[in-house]
């Protein structure tokens, strides 16, 4: 039994960072209707960052800070000059150039940073009050972080003009545009975030995995089956689809079919959610008129 | 099988059977040119042609976006190393097995695709890339695929051998001659169906699902027959591949190869048929050269020109040709405004490539 409540609870804290991949997914999701195969890539690069930051002698959190910065202006840079000349064109060609987002970061983090697996370090102590029965300091901790940013991101969405105009812009970009909200600054701004977020969830994801070119496409995987269980259009549904996936994977892993399959379930779980429940468990179910 | 309307006129010029003549004679005296280092990697040209042909024809003629194409090229190169090495079948004879084997496959993943479009579909079948090489690994099938060993085949010698411009008839060459046999008898197949009904239909699909509808095309069963078709050209590809490298194991199948396709077949051009050959030089050739400069290099040039490519060239290589092709011939022009290109079969409608569809 204390095994199994273990295995829970050690699936919720890595249900955490799914659940903030899977929400840096629905940020952008929800602006464009498009999802960004780059993610994971953009989110290693960040923490790439960080890493370097921290490696000149930089405190922990102010490497935190300035990632967090550095990747909020870079994915508003990224949706301004790559991406805005094909807002329109069709999904293929936005596919495309996701993928070769992917590669380039994915290159440039090996390139710049080398292949090496290096070890990433974790800000919370490990005896510390964060210590609990059943997570270590550096789950809890991440947990809280995790907490923080959806709230923050909730406040944001919720109670700023800023905020107010991005939802704006994703419903009803035509509508909003009318009212003098410049819908596509909105995407960047969206862009931003979610690069920021994937920042977060590497940093906070890589002391655990250890830090690399492809730490992330798992991961990425995860956040996607997170983001369509829950709903790919709602981000509190992508924080519990994470949380659900964590506990998933870990229950699976420990009892039934053992760790080499992972990626298997993920599999599983995204075509099967797609199949059965396309709308996900707290998703918009969509109606089109033809 | 009917011609395309307003095709009847175009009959291939006389100068295009010497061209053709001259091409294939030029195919048949290539090896003996080279070492034979390159003569194996002409022969994973050929490999990538078949295989980007197989995506093209879902992607780019149908319109189903597949970044998990891959993972049939290694189910193919493992069906037939499996066959060849615990069932001793002859390696000729793999192929239609690894081919019907990916077609059911295919055909099986196309039922899910039906109820998935754009983004959703290239999610599942990236999931699929990415799962295949842990499946290959899984310890309950290590009796067959070898685990993360892999399996090591033996290359096939020639049946016969003789010497040609001071070059031997190695197994190497040996194998070029059957995977260009092989090569030209997939991409006369895919010619064949994707000129008539078959091929409408399926450009139909991709540019207006609902119109298709109405025009009485079965949409599920198409779409899911295309995607077996596309995973068992793969398929094949796959097979050739493991004959021709004499070797499988599941980290040679990462979500890369599919990537990789999935570059091939832009930059040769999406909905070309020739394109694919162009598409399967690069991806062979541009990694090496870019390997010189750093081990990241060939992955960033792909990324870049992926981008570039959607900007200023969506529609490949081919599409590039077409459309010098028709500036540089007066009578071509009318051709063109009826939506055929000459020197290719199929209409190639640019509005999939550069706007939203209507739904």
């Amino acid at each position: 039994m204390e095994a199994f409540v273990h295995q829970i609870f050690s699936g919720l804290a890595n249900g955490c960072i799914y659940g903030s991949i899977a929400l840096a997914l629905v940020m952008i999701y929800q602006a464009t209707h498009h999802l960004n195969f780059a993610q994971g890539e953009m989110a290693t690069f960040s923490t790439f960052i960080a890493w370097a930051l921290i490696q000149r002698g930089l405190p922990y959190w102010l490497a935190f800070l300035l990632t967090f910065g550095i990747s909020f202006a870079a994915g508003v840079l990224i949706q301004r000059i790559i991406l805005r000349p094909v807002e329109k064109a069709p999904v293929l060609t936005n596919v495309n150039v996701f993928i070769g987002l992917l590669l380039i970061f994915n290159a440039l983090s090996g390139w710049i940073f080398d292949h090496t697996v290096k070890a990433f370090p974790s800000p919370f102590p490990q005896e510390s009050a964060l210590k609990t029965a059943y997570f270590s300091a550096h789950e809890s901790g991440s947990f809280l972080v995790m907490l923080a940013v959806l709230l923050a991101l909730y406040a944001f969405f919720r109670f700023t003009p800023v905020g107010l105009a991005m939802r704006a812009a994703a419903q009803n970009p035509e509508s909003a545009r009318l009212v003098g909200i410049r819908v596509s600054w909105m995407l960047a701004v969206g862009w931003g975030f979610a690069a920021a977020i994937g920042a977060l969830a590497g940093m906070m994801v890589a002391p655990s995995v250890f830090l690399d070119p492809n730490m992330m496409a798992g991961i990425l995987l995860y956040g996607f089956a997170s983001a369509l269980l829950g709903g790919v259009d709602n981000p509190w549904g992508a924080v519990l689809g994470g949380l659900i996936v964590g506990v998933l994977e870990n229950l699976l892993g420990a009892y039934v079919i053992g760790t080499e399959l992972k990626l298997t379930v993920a599999l599983v779980l995204i075509v099967g959610t797609l199949t059965l429940m396309p709308s996900g468990l707290f998703g918009k179910r969509v109606v089109t008129r033809v | 099988m009917s011609a395309l309307p307003g095709s009847h006129d175009q009959r291939p010029a006389k100068w295009v059977w010497i061209a053709g003549a001259l091409l294939l004679v030029a195919a048949l005296v290539l090896p003996f040119l080279v070492k034979n280092y390159r003569v194996f990697q002409f022969n994973l040209v050929l490999v990538y042609a078949i295989a980007i042909l197989g995506l093209n024809i879902l992607t780019g003629f149908n319109g189903q976006i597949s970044l998990g194409h891959g993972a049939f090229y290694a189910i193919g190169a493992y069906a037939a190393a499996v066959l060849m090495d615990r069932v001793g079948m002859p390696y000729w004879l793999t192929l239609p097995f690894s081919g019907a084997l990916c077609f059911l496959l295919g055909f099986l993943m196309g039922f899910p695709a039906l109820r998935l479009a754009g983004h959703y579909l290239a999610v599942a079948t990236l999931a699929l890339a990415l799962a295949i090489p842990q499946l290959l690994k899984y310890k309950h099938l290590e009796h067959y695929t070898g685990g993360v060993q892999g399996i090591v085949l033996v290359k096939p010698d020639p049946p016969f051998t003789f010497r040609l411009l001071d070059q031997p008839f190695s197994a190497d060459r040996w194998l070029y001659f059957f995977t260009l046999a092989v090569t030209i008898v997939m991409f006369v197949l895919a010619w064949n169906l994707l000129r008539g009904r078959v091929g409408r239909a399926l450009i139909a699909i991709r540019d207006h699902p609902i119109a298709a509808a109405a025009m009485g095309i079965n949409l599920p069963m198409f779409k899911s027959l295309t995607f077996g078709v596309s995973a068992a050209f793969t398929g094949v590809a796959g097979a050739l591949g493991a004959v021709v490298i004499a070797f499988v194991s599941p980290d040679s199948f990462t979500v890369t190869l599919s990537i990789f396709l999935l570059v091939g077949m832009v930059v040769g051009g999406l909905a070309s048929i020739t394109g694919a050959f162009f598409g399967a030089i690069f991806i062979q050739f541009v990694p090496n050269i870019a390997d010189e400069l750093s081990k990241s290099a060939p992955a960033a040039i792909y990324g870049v020109l992926l981008i570039m490519l959607m900007y200023l060239m969506p529609t490949g290589v081919m599409g590039m040709v077409r459309r010098l092709w028709a500036r540089w011939q007066p009578g071509a022009r009318r051709a063109r405004m009826r939506g055929v290109q000459p020197g290719s079969s199929v209409p190639v409608s640019h509005d999939h490539l550069t706007k939203e569809s209507a739904t």
